[in-house]
């Protein structure tokens, strides 16, 4: 087995035991971002920042010193601020920006002592549940349909780390959930995805989509990986009013203990007429699996399920329209060549500067923003957020996780939805809700369609109980014994 | 900007005759409410570390925050939430334990992040009041209806390169308390009074400089006519009015311009207008249908903030005495209404005059103070803070007065000597022989020796008592103006035996 399909608990362990250093791995694993080229999952790739680090670390490694992540490569969304390192957040109009500073995410990870290999492709302004909306194209999924060279999405928007970390191409990535770009790529490409409470990791330095939603969080190939990655992600910070001084517990060692007498909720409202029915089968045998390892299973009620997407769908762009207004050509990143006033600069700059989907979202922000439609849209919106967010707390008096399926569906083909905005939207729809309510939400991979092609389950948890999360996400992640690996096709000749 | 609930809430009753606008058809009355914009006293900005210093090289003080750079976040200023309360406190105004920051989106240049950060429907600090005290002695009560923090914007620079503009971002999220009034005032005399006593509030409160050169504190007018007791007209918003004077001249402009559009059988426009100081009038800026339509939305950056009510007491027990407080004070003192509001106008001066009267005549002390002391800056164009001559020095010259060890006369020599040379005054009487000569052997010496030399003068006062004035003119000349005058009157009288009423 080659070192880039170590996880990370196996990568760790083995830099420990010195039996491999940081560079080998690195190596390994640059090699193979270089191999996989391909995937675009990468938009930036820094090998010469990776072997220095990976330098520093053996060095530290061979004095016994280093951080929970000593020499372990990973790779970091686009969206987290890198100094130094371009930062484009997937568009166009930030051009070739290299921010003078490090995301709060980012240096927890560094001063814990891991390594970064590069940068990962992504929807654009991480808006998009396919990757497809990426200034710097699409990102494939390492999965193919049995008997098809289809390509397929890795899902979005953080469909870069999902692809890098199914792939073998990190150890483990970074990624950021806003209404489920996290778990949604994820469960698509066979992988684990935790999206952390609201508040858990510091939003600051990363490029803002939907503050109030937006969530940092690991992309890994275990749940072990997850809770190790999570620890280091984690942390107050002064700088992010909304991050919350919450104790960060040993998630590792929160796994052991099993899941005897945990109350799992099977929320009603999620079986969606014309889901596919191997969603609605292997939704029925994670509960089976839980139950088999002594979880009770009680039906319950999340009765504002419905509004979910459409609450989000006026939310999230409300937010990104202000929060993208920042980008008009006058300090940094595109500026229009020709424009003959401030206004003609602003518009031609952010028309060349911003796709399709993201000017669509800025178009519905400032609708709903607007002058006699803010009481219609946005004020209501806020209402439902609050009974959607009722709901899951009614729902925790009777249970203490909740099961889920992750996706609607697994991956579809390249341009599929590209066309059908509502149809990619509903992507989203077991997700968003959970980032409405700001709770913890996991998704682990839990099989495969007949198609061959990964599906995951979703487990959602109370508020900075992501130890729960965890630990039923482990026992999914066991019964499932999912060891399901992509076939590499796309290795360059 | 903020709009106003054109409800008049103060001064009510029947409008003045004299604050009326005569027109050709009748009289008018002027209705002005005003938002003032006033920079947060404070080292940082609201959101940012960076430094609020005035008079840095362009960008010199802009943080990545203020800069709007990608995934940067603001944190409030705990510095500035307490200048906004301690400013609420000082305007009697109901303190907000919960409010919450908004963004008002707009693009402008100076604008990094495409939206101000503000205070829309919760501000932090609720309704309270002012009270000004004009020319004629009356006290007019000019309701606020809310104080609210906010960022302020940088500045665009049109002037460095003939087909660029340049921006600088130093102001770029200062915080700025907007304090908005109800609309109470009916004259420009009263908008004026208001600014300033607004300005007198804030300074003695230490939350605001009131530099208005310097632009801490800027003024968007309100005005609107009516007649006298009807509705309310439709307004005018003159924005940016950066002095007193300024303001008395743009209420007098626009009311003015209002009234004869009216009578000429026009209509007014709601708009925003602004005022050109060169040319003394208002003039269009934008139409109310050209107005911004700002988008307001809590931002989701930012928590709501709260207050804790035990804070907002410690803050109000540290208060210092506010201007009416020591008006009030330096009136029971013995003061003349004019003379302490004089006086208490601006904290600097008050705090002098307090050092200046302290243990003297409160009245003798404001007479010296108004008389010698601020005729003297006039004359040399200095203000208070650059008096060349301690409160403790007038202090001293005033006890002297007193104590009869020095005339009103020599007095006054003495302050010339000190305001030029310097040095203590006790020291400058004993040195220079400036003492008071009470002595009564000295005074009957010098009175012989006029009475031997002016044999005449003594036949001829027998007749006339009213040659005394004369007698002690004499008097005084002989002993270097430095006898008693009261002592010497005393001493001719008994010598030349005139009669007491003389």
């Amino acid at each position: 087995m080659s070192a880039a399909a170590f996880t990370l608990a196996e990568a760790r362990d083995a830099l420990k035991a010195r039996k491999i250093s940081s560079r080998e791995l690195t190596e390994a694993l640059v090699k193979a971002v270089e191999q996989a080229r391909p995937l675009n999952a990468y938009v930036t790739e820094t090998p010469e920042k990776a072997f220095e680090m990976a330098a520093a670390s053996d060095a530290r490694l061979a004095k016994g010193e280093g951080g929970a992540l000593e020499g372990l490569p990973l790779a970091i969304k686009d969206l987290f601020c890198t100094k130094g390192v371009r930062t484009t957040a997937g568009s166009k109009i930030l051009g070739n920006f290299v921010p003078p500073y490090e995301s709060t995410v980012t240096q927890n990870l560094w001063n814990a002592g891991a390594v970064m290999l590069g940068k990962t492709n992504m929807d654009e302004f991480a808006m998009g549940s396919s990757n497809e909306t990426s200034a710097h194209g699409p990102a494939f999924n390492p999965w193919r349909a049995r008997n098809s060279n289809a390509n397929l999405v890795p899902g979005g928007s953080s469909g870069g780390s999902a692809a890098a970390v199914a792939a073998d191409l990190c150890l483990a990535a970074t990624g950021t959930d806003t209404g489920g770009s996290i778990r949604q790529p994820a469960a698509v490409t066979g992988i684990v995805g935790l999206k952390p409470t609201y508040g858990r990791c510091s939003r600051w330095g990363i490029v803002a989509f939907a503050s109030s939603l937006d969530q940092a969080g690991p992309m890994t190939k275990t749940v072990r990986d997850a809770a190790i990655m999570l620890k280091s992600m984690a942390s107050v910070d002064t700088k992010d009013s909304t991050s919350m001084d919450v104790p960060v517990p040993d998630y590792e060692k929160l796994l052991e203990g099993g899941i005897k007498g945990l109350r799992v909720g099977i929320p009603k409202e999620y079986r969606m007429d014309g889901a596919p029915p191997e969603i609605a089968a292997l939704w029925d045998k994670g509960a089976e699996w839980l139950k088999a390892q002594g979880a009770e299973i009680v039906e319950v009620s999340l009765p504002h399920t419905k509004y979910a997407l459409p609450t989000y769908y006026i939310v999230a762009p409300a937010e990104a329209s202000s929060n993208l207004a920042r980008y008009d050509g006058v300090r940094y990143g595109h500026r229009a060549k020709g424009a003959h006033d401030i206004t003609e600069l602003y518009e031609k700059s952010r028309a060349e500067g911003f796709g399709a989907e993201v000017q669509r979202r800025i178009l519905i922000g400032t609708y709903v923003l607007s002058a006699g439609y803010y009481d219609a849209y946005y004020a209501r919106a806020q209402k439902l957020r609050t009974l959607i967010a009722r709901d899951f707390t009614e729902a925790y008096g009777k249970c203490d996780v909740l099961l889920t399926p992750a996706t609607p569906g697994p991956a579809f083909a390249v341009g599929d939805k590209s066309d059908d905005p509502v149809a990619m939207y509903l992507n989203d729809v077991f997700t968003v809700t959970v980032n409405l309510a700001g709770l913890p939400g996991i998704a682990v991979p839990a099989g495969l369609t007949a198609n061959g092609l990964p599906l995951g389950l979703q487990l959602i948890g109370k508020a900075f109980d992501e130890a729960t999360v965890l630990r039923a996400g482990l026992a999914i992640e066991e019964a499932a014994a999912f060891r399901h690996k992509p076939a590499n096709w796309w290795r360059a000749a | 900007m903020t709009s106003i609930d054109h409800a008049p809430s103060g001064s009510g009753g029947s409008p003045e005759k004299t604050k009326l606008v005569k027109g050709q058809t009748g009289e008018w009355e002027i209705v002005i409410g005003m938002e003032v914009h006033a920079q947060v006293l404070s080292k940082s900005k609201l959101f940012s570390g960076a430094s609020t210093e005035f008079g840095a090289e362009p960008n010199a003080q802009v943080s990545f925050v203020d800069a709007g750079m990608p995934g940067m976040l603001p944190v409030i200023n705990a510095k500035c939430v307490e200048q906004a309360v301690r400013t609420g406190l000082g305007l009697k105004a109901k303190i907000n334990l919960s409010s919450i920051f908004d963004r008002k989106n707009y693009f402008y240049p100076d604008l990094p992040q495409g939206y101000q950060i503000s205070q829309y429907k919760n501000p932090i600090v609720g309704e309270g009041e002012v009270f000004i005290d004009l020319k004629d002695g009356s006290t007019v009560r000019v309701g606020i209806e809310r104080l609210h923090l906010e960022q302020d914007a940088g500045k665009s620079l049109h002037d460095q390169h003939p087909d660029s503009s340049y921006v600088d971002l130093n102001r770029s999220g200062i915080a700025l308390m907007e304090i908005v009034t109800k609309p109470d005032m009916r004259c420009s005399e009263e908008a004026a009074a208001f600014l300033k006593k607004l300005r007198a509030i804030v300074r003695y409160l230490g939350t605001c400089d009131g530099n208005m050169d310097e632009g801490s504190m800027r003024a968007d007018v309100n005005v609107s006519v009516r007649r006298p007791g009807g509705p309310l007209g439709t307004r005018c918003e003159i924005k940016n009015v950066n002095s007193m004077r300024f303001v008395a001249q743009a209420v007098e402009y626009e009311a003015r311009r209002q009234v004869e559009i009216i009578e000429g059988g026009g209509s007014i426009k709601q708009e925003t207008r602004l005022f050109d100081s060169r040319l003394n009038q208002t003039r269009s800026m934008r139409s109310k249908e050209e107005a911004h339509d700002y988008r307001y939305f809590p931002d989701p950056d930012l928590l709501p903030l709260e207050l804790d009510q035990a804070w907002v007491r410690e803050i109000e027990k540290s208060l210092p005495e506010l201007p009416d407080a020591k008006r009030a004070r330096f009136i029971v003192a013995g003061l003349s209404p004019y003379d302490a509001s004089v006086l208490v106008a601006e904290r600097e001066l008050a705090d002098y005059y307090e050092e200046l009267a302290k243990g003297v005549d409160a009245k003798a002390a404001a007479n010296w103070l108004n008389n010698e002391i601020l005729g003297r800056l006039n004359r040399d164009s200095l203000s208070i803070t650059d008096v060349p001559v301690s409160a403790a020095a007038n202090n001293a010259i005033i006890g002297m007065i007193m104590a009869g060890t020095i005339s009103g006369k020599i007095a006054k020599d003495l302050l010339d000597i000190v305001w030029t040379e310097g040095g203590d005054p006790r020291a400058i009487v004993e040195s220079r022989g400036l003492r008071q000569v009470t002595d009564t052997g000295a005074i009957d010496a010098a009175i012989e020796a006029v009475i031997a030399g002016n044999p005449d003068k003594v036949e001829e006062i027998k007749a006339k008592p009213k040659l005394a004035a004369w007698f002690v003119g004499q008097v005084m000349k002989q002993t270097g103006g430095k006898a008693n005058p009261a002592a010497v009157n005393a001493a001719l009288k008994k010598r030349l035996n005139l009669p007491e009423q003389g």
